[in-house]
């Protein structure tokens, strides 16, 4: 069902003016409505459980892991910290506009809109949420339609326990999507894929609202020589979890595709066939240990990647899947084309390519020469191609010898750059992302000098030229007299 | 920042910068009905939908200017085609790596150093030819502002370059973290007639300092200043990363078309949506430098002398009104009105003389639409007989004077757009406090500004009142610290630059984490087991006792 929002003007109205009243603004409003997201998860937990296993088929460690710790993490961090963030910055003056000090004053930006995607559809509304309560906006939410007990299950639950004068979730689909982005906002956050980005920001540019994109992009794994056994075990397990442990590669910092060498690939296949197996059970549809692809489009979508001639006869391993559960295989492909569409767009599944190079170290310019992922991760001990990697190659973030877990990280912006989307949050970026810095100078009457007001006349000139470059004693000579030129 | 860029100047542009946006929307309304389940390829074929229309569009509007891009005297027509000629050049410098290294950057901000050092007579000329702008304030508000802006980019660039180490939490530990500063590519600046060289060179230095390649494109509104660019920057700076595109608005739609990875606009806000919708078929994030009313509240316990001086320096002294932090109206109580007005008078008399017009301590009016558009101003029916000094005009020389108009009414054209010139409205409430309601229920502009002594009052400002800046008993100022961040809020604009922020204007910080493959915890990965759901909680709540239990098999 969805919402009439012939009259969402005059809802907006009522928004702003609970924003105005500055409710949203005191410290007691922002942790009264973090310490209610806290208890939200904690005491409906079953709930969202349940409606990520119907939307998505997660299976409920990963769906914990993903969706209600991290959120509560960082909705602890942001209560920890507000007092912190919340308190303005002195900034330091030069000498010259002496008697004056000068801080740096955050402020609540005032209704924001943020539009979330169905993938982790707790875990992406939750965390810009969290930024914005903290930063003391007004809130709406509008998750995706592709989920949609998971949608219920937000707008229920934060009605009961979040304050919806100032809070609130709009259900809806596109259409509903389209009729509010009508409207004018002080922020709008958007997480999703690139088309629908362009089509935000569009209609953002009519009010010259700013925007936050997290989009996606090919993630790629680097998988170096690496010697000890151990560590071979780890990255290999890792790399798995990476890519189909988190709700079936439906992420946008999931790994996309592995770039390895020659040589080292086919023992990279026997083992990630081996830990495959180990981590998901022969057969993971019964056992339900990977999420199922969101709804029939994009497992057609999948299918149609796979179907691709040359794709097709570069399966190397899965590849089958099943129409009815919407579950696809784990699978993976060696070589496919690089002009293959797998090997273009983001592939937002179980599908893992792995691309064979000449040298590990080819792959920055095999990075480089592509549009800028979200994520880059390297699984190498090799400090040089490390340094090659971050100087060179353009990305959201760089991972080393792990994976996805730099989401978790709240000292670490994260965003992407160029075609994975612009703008950062987790943690403090999250309450910048939501605050405009404003520039406060306070200055006092006691010395004010002539020589900043016309007439202008040469002595003037010269005083402010010495006064502009710091020079105080030059400063002083020609005030009183005893210097000509600075 | 009410500069005039290009493509405002057409009869009609408004309306079809404003449709701009609009009709993208709808078309991709439409489009997206008819595909309710998109694929790459139809996505493709959409985005040249967007692109064919946004071109229509930009054609509307440079034909309905056409008139004066006949009258231009732009040298050679700089189209698509070279647009697309010079972003392949400076994508191959930027991707060979070239502007990355410090010493590219800090080379070319000593070159860009001497060039200010070599060339300020032209620059004074040019000012005086485009704007009459006084030597004193071309001196102080573009040379002078800029030298110390690179000579702080060329001090702390290393500072700047280094990459920012990050703590890491228990749930990632062992690991080390840093945040890493990276050019983003190729950027392009556009830039106003105002201050035709600061708001040119300024984001220059932190585009460069972030090791991007450069396109500026100067405003044609300022031609003397907008020539000397191309001229110097040609000279002293890199030709290989840093160019300049002179034009009006086919050279700035040809730009727009082309892929950047980053635009800085400064300018007013109606061609700022027209290069956010632009910006947004690429995905390019956007700096928007815009005006707006800025506000000087003035109580009544304050330093008169002091105060009036610093408002008429302000408002008359610093390029006429035509600055985007220019104090745009006062409010006053009813009371104190006419105590500051006499005040603004005598020091206007002293500063610029009995009679302003022939002052060379002003600078003109920008030019002759902008002159226009201010004499609208004046001669509007609602505010006849609320002139209470000056509203001398002289078309012939762009001349206007310092003109007071008292209370004039808020529907009036003087209170609902920005001024940028010369004329200075006083707004009288009953009480002080109403003065900052007056500012809260209007758009956020770039700066506010407040005179008084009251404590209170200085804290309710602050913290009720939104703009980019806020200067407590003075105007202006804050641009000139480095250590403040520039840029507004709302309609005021997106995004801040100046010292350290241009910097980070102009740079993406990318997350770097270090991870060793021991100390892993298996709880993250799949099979699946209740064990791991209790460890997982112990992590993420960071409680370092609950990981032992958990691991213990406890709890």
């Amino acid at each position: 069902m969805e919402p009439n929002l012939d009259d969402f003007e005059g809802e907006l109205k009522e928004l702003r003016e609970i924003f105005n009243s500055g409710k949203t603004r005191e410290a007691s409003w922002r942790k009264s409505q973090l310490k209610g997201i806290l208890s939200l998860l904690k005491e409906q937990e079953h709930d969202i459980l349940k409606a990520l296993h119907q939307d998505l088929g997660k299976h409920h460690v990963e769906a914990y892991r993903d969706e209600i710790g991290t959120v509560a993490k960082s909705a602890n961090y942001a209560l920890g910290n507000l007092k912190k963030w919340m308190s303005s910055k002195r900034a330091k003056l030069p000498l010259a506009s002496f008697p004056s000090s000068a801080k740096l004053v955050p402020e609540p930006l005032g209704v924001v809109l943020i539009i979330s995607s169905w993938n982790f559809p707790f875990g992406l509304s939750f965390e810009p949420i969290i930024g914005a309560i903290a930063a003391g906006n007004v809130v709406i939410l509008k998750p995706s339609e592709l989920a949609p007990q998971c949608s219920l299950a937000l707008a229920n639950t934060i009605h009961d326990y979040l304050d919806t004068t100032a809070i609130k979730v709009i259900l809806g689909g596109r259409h509903v999507g389209e009729k509010l982005l009508q409207h004018r906002f002080d922020k709008i956050f958007f997480t999703g894929g690139a088309s629908v980005g362009q089509f935000v920001m569009t209609a953002a540019a009519r009010n010259l609202t700013p925007v936050t994109l997290e989009l996606g992009g090919k993630c790629p794994a680097v998988v170096d020589f690496i010697s000890s056994s151990w560590d071979r075990k780890i990255a290999i397990k890792i790399i798995i979890w990476g890519k189909f442990g988190v709700c079936a590669g439906q992420a946008c910092i999931g790994i996309d595709y592995i770039i390895t060498t020659k040589e080292l690939a086919s023992t990279l296949v026997e083992l990630l066939k081996k830990y495959i197996n180990k981590a998901f059970g022969y057969n993971p549809k019964v056992i339900n240990s990977i999420a199922k692809i969101i709804n029939k489009n994009h497992f057609s979508r999948l299918k149609e990647l796979l179907d691709e001639p040359g794709v097709k006869s570069s399966i190397i391993y899965g590849g089958l899947p099943d129409d009815e559960n919407l579950f696809m295989e784990p699978t993976i492909l060696l070589d496919p084309p690089l002009d293959a569409a797998i090997m273009k767009e983001e592939i937002f599944g179980p599908l893992l390519p792995i691309i064979t190079l000449g040298s590990i170290e080819d792959s920055v310019d095999f990075i480089k020469t592509r549009p800028k992922p979200l994520a880059i991760y390297g699984f190498t001990n090799n400090e040089n191609l490390q340094k090659k990697m971050i100087s060179e190659t353009s990305s959201g973030s760089i991972t080393f010898n792990d994976a996805i877990i730099h989401y978790a990280a709240d000292t670490l912006p994260f965003g992407g750059v160029g075609g994975s989307g612009f703008g950062r949050y987790h943690g403090k970026y999250s309450f910048e992302c939501f605050s405009h810095e404003k520039a406060v100078m306070v200055r006092g009457y006691l010395i004010d000098f002539g020589f900043r007001y016309p007439p202008w006349n040469n002595k003037k000139l010269q005083l402010l030229k010495s006064g502009l470059r710091y020079d105080y004693i030059t400063l002083v000579l020609i005030k009183l007299g005893l210097k000509s030129k600075a | 920042m009410e500069a005039l860029s290009p493509l405002r100047e057409g009869p009609d542009p408004n309306e079809a910068a404003m449709d701009v946006a609009g009709d993208l929307s709808k078309s991709m309304i439409k489009f997206y009905r008819r595909y309710p389940s998109i694929t790459h390829r139809q996505h493709r074929s959409f985005s040249l939908q967007i692109h064919a229309s946004l071109c229509r569009l930009m054609l509307t509007i440079t034909m309905a200017s056409e008139e004066q891009v006949k009258n231009s005297t732009a040298p050679a027509m700089f189209d698509t085609e070279a647009a697309n000629c010079l972003m392949k050049e400076l994508r191959s410098t930027f991707l060979a790596g070239k502007t990355k290294s410090y010493e590219w950057r800090s080379s070319q901000l000593k070159s860009l150093l001497k060039m200010l050092e070599d060339s300020d007579k032209q620059i004074c000329d040019a000012l005086f030819s485009d704007l009459s702008k006084p030597e004193m304030e071309a001196y102080i508000h573009e040379i002078a502002m800029i030298k110390s802006s690179c000579k702080l980019a060329l001090k702390k660039l290393k500072d700047w370059m280094k990459p920012e180490k990050a703590k890491t939490n228990l749930g990632t530990f062992p690991s080390s973290a840093e945040i890493v500063p990276e050019p983003l590519g190729v950027v392009l600046i556009i830039s106003a007639w105002n201050y035709p060289l600061l708001l040119s060179v300024d984001p220059v230095i932190g585009a460069i300092a972030a090791g991007n390649a450069v396109v500026l494109k100067p405003s044609e509104l300022a031609p003397a200043m907008s020539s000397l660019l191309a001229k110097l920057l040609g000279k002293y700076l890199d030709n290989s990363a840093i160019k300049v595109v002179e034009g009006a608005v086919p050279e700035t739609s040809a730009l727009l078309e082309q892929k950047w990875d980053k635009i800085f606009y400064t300018g007013n806000g109606r061609v700022a949506r027209v290069v956010m919708a632009a910006a947004a078929k690429n995905l390019t994030p956007v700096v928007l430098e815009l005006g707006g009313k800025s506000p000087v509240l003035v109580d009544s316990n304050i330093d008169l002398t002091v105060t009036a001086r610093r408002i008429v320096s302000g408002k008359w002294g610093c390029n006429n009104g035509q600055a985007c932090v220019a104090p745009d109206y006062i409010i006053t109580t009813k009371q104190y009105a006419p105590v500051l007005i006499d005040s603004l008078k005598h020091h206007l008399v002293k500063f610029f003389g009995e009679d302003p017009m022939n002052s060379p301590d002003m600078s003109k009016v920008g030019h002759s639409r902008h002159f226009a558009r201010l004499k609208k101003l004046l001669d509007d029916d609602k505010i006849s007989g609320k002139i209470i000094h000056g509203g001398q005009t002289d078309k012939s020389n762009l001349k206007i004077a310092p003109t007071i108009v008292l209370d004039a009414p808020e529907d009036s054209l003087i209170m609902s757009e920005e001024i940028f010139g010369p004329l200075l409205p006083i707004v009288t409430v009953e009480k002080i406090e109403d003065g900052v309601e007056f500012i809260n229920s209007r758009p956020k502009p770039l700066a506010a500004y407040l005179f008084t002594n009251t404590k209170q009052l200085k804290e309710e400002f602050v913290s009720n009142i939104s703009a980019g800046g806020v200067v407590i008993n003075d105007v202006t100022l804050h641009l000139m610290v480095d250590t403040l961040p520039f840029g507004g809020v709302g309609e005021s604009g997106t995004g801040a630059y100046h010292g350290k922020f241009s910097f980070d204007a102009f740079s993406h910080k990318k997350a770097v984490l270090y991870r060793g493959f021991f100390g892993d915890a298996p709880a993250r990965y799949p099979p699946y087991t209740p064990g791991k759901l209790r460890l997982l909680k112990a992590l993420l709540d960071g409680s370092l006792f609950g990981i032992i239990r958990a691991l213990f098999g406890f709890s």
